[in-house]
């Protein structure tokens, strides 16, 4: 079998104006003097968001912080099954069962603690959930903080969300 | 106050005030170099310190970083030697401010029946001054890569030598053009022949009568302030910083203040030689006189300030030159800078004292 020789394209030669390059760096110059001016004068050409004020929209499957989803009567969805424990791979949710006070509910989660310095952002215990309790759709990332421990989110603040 | 004392103040007010002007544009120009790249590559650049909840686009972001620099961990590396490592930031930031010494600011002017120049020592070596000092900043930077005792600052400081001397050379050849012109190496001289006309038309600036050598003195100064298209000592991207890689806090900064000082009295050096210094187009010490014969009297203090005003915009524009070129066009490849310096910028040069030799000759006889 033959080699198949495939012909490129390649650049032309520069002309002698060009391989003079000043000619060639005025118009540089000329380009880069018009991205200024326009972006001095109009400011829509700047593509920078200017984060803390502005935020990016999200698209609708971006998974970003979790949140956990309210009963009717404001109870936590959750029944505390360790779906989302047995399926997170970086083993950062901790979950206590308690009885539930609500007859029609067996069970419901004393603590439900993310660690988000583990956390990966997989979406696998949103997947697991058998109950659509926990979501990633808050549209949002996890913003620094001072202290480790203010970065394990307890269920109080998952339920805020 | 009379006699010596009148001349000792005057020499101090002199330095004082060209030293507060480089200085006060070296961290001007930090900012505008910030923003300028900024606004060239479509973002909006520095514009979160505040004074006060003032922000003002952005402009005491020089002051926040000299703050920083000064409260910044001082680290020596272990392998560092201890002398040379602190010596190095010194030696690149003296010579780089020892250059303005020489350049003329404005025309001389009269105070209590004296005549001041206004300009810190008319030496009359004036040019070989500036290129002896401006090769000497080249120590600073091979010195740090030496010293710093790591291989990427070694690398950086070998190119900068290398690169150094190749375009040394270019850039002393590119001026003799200039010293032919205006028979004289003192810079009040060759400002004060820049001042008449080019057949009548033109101002008789460095620049007209000397275009190829322009181009070339322009090509080598950025290759000297080791600034983009020549920036091989540095190269970000090949060599982490370069030759300043393991310096920190406020000699980091002195490395700094250093390239933008290069920038300005560069910019200072370019106008002066090449673009009349201090001279207004068509402005004569009485007023204005066009080439049509037609004159405007202008009071003398306006025309010192107008001179001042235009050595001044002068060199504002060939600093911003400097960052308008560094965000335009990519660096050069090592071996790239060396063909270009020897292979063209050289010959080119001596084109340049031939031909300018042989029109001085043609026009004497």
């Amino acid at each position: 079998m033959t080699i198949g020789v495939k012909k490129v394209a390649r650049p032309r030669e520069m002309s002698f104006a060009e391989s003079l390059y000043l000619v060639e760096i005025v118009k540089g110059l000329g380009v880069t003097m018009g991205h200024m001016l326009s972006n001095i004068v109009r400011q829509e050409g700047i593509k920078t968001i200017e984060y803390p004020e502005v935020r990016r929209r999200m698209p609708p499957r971006f998974r970003g912080k979790h949140r956990l989803m309210k009963r009717e009567n404001g109870a936590p969805r959750c029944v505390a099954c360790f779906c989302c424990p047995t399926a997170c791979p970086a083993k950062c949710i901790t979950i206590v069962a308690g009885e539930s006070p609500d007859p029609a509910v067996e069970k419901y989660p004393v603590r439900f603690d993310i660690d988000m310095l583990r956390c990966v952002f997989c979406g696998l215990c949103v997947e697991a959930c058998p109950v659509d309790a926990i979501r990633m759709d808050t549209g949002w990332f996890t913003p620094p903080d001072d202290t480790r421990e203010k970065l394990i989110f307890t269920i109080d603040t998952l339920l805020e969300k | 106050m009379t006699g010596p004392l009148f001349d000792i103040a005057v020499a101090v007010a002199r330095i004082a005030v060209f030293f507060a002007f480089c200085f006060g544009l070296v961290v001007v120009m930090t900012w505008v170099e910030r923003k300028g790249a900024a606004y060239i590559q479509d973002r909006r650049g520095p514009n979160r310190a505040d004074i006060f909840g003032i922000r003002a686009w952005g402009l005491f972001h020089p002051l926040a970083d000299a703050l920083k620099f000064l409260f910044k961990e001082d680290f020596i590396p272990d392998n560092a030697h201890r002398l040379f490592y602190q010596m190095a930031p010194m030696f690149s930031l003296a010579p780089a401010i020892l250059a303005i010494a020489v350049i003329p600011f404005g025309p001389d002017v009269t105070v209590m029946e004296r005549r001041i120049a206004l300009q810190i020592a008319d030496l009359n070596v004036g040019i070989l001054y500036l290129f002896a000092v401006s090769g000497m900043t080249v120590y600073g930077v091979v010195l740090a890569g030496w010293a710093s005792g790591s291989k990427y600052p070694l690398l950086g400081g070998l190119r900068s030598s290398a690169q150094m001397i190749s375009y040394e050379v270019s850039m002393g050849l590119s001026l003799i053009g200039i010293f032919m012109v205006f028979e004289s190496v003192r810079m009040s001289r060759i400002v004060a022949g820049q001042g008449g006309l080019l057949f009548g038309v033109l101002p008789k600036w460095g620049v007209f009568v000397q275009p190829l050598g322009f181009i070339l003195f322009l090509v080598a100064q950025y290759a000297e302030a080791n600034r983009t298209p020549f920036d091989m000592p540095e190269s970000e991207s090949e060599l982490v910083a370069g030759y300043h890689t393991e310096y920190a806090s406020f000699k980091f900064s002195m490395f700094m203040m250093a390239e933008y000082l290069h920038m300005v009295v560069g910019a200072a050096v370019v106008a002066t030689l090449f673009f009349g210094g201090w001279q207004f187009p068509y402005l004569g010490d009485a007023g204005f006189l066009f080439p049509g014969g037609f004159a405007v009297a202008v009071p003398p203090a306006l025309v010192l300030l107008l001179r001042i005003g235009a050595f001044v915009s002068k060199v504002l524009f060939f600093a911003w030159l400097y960052v308008w070129i560094r965000w335009t066009i990519p660096r050069f490849r090592y071996d790239q800078v060396m063909r270009l310096g020897w292979k063209v910028m050289l010959p080119l040069s001596l084109l340049n004292i031939f031909v300018t030799g042989l029109t001085l000759l043609l026009l004497k006889k």
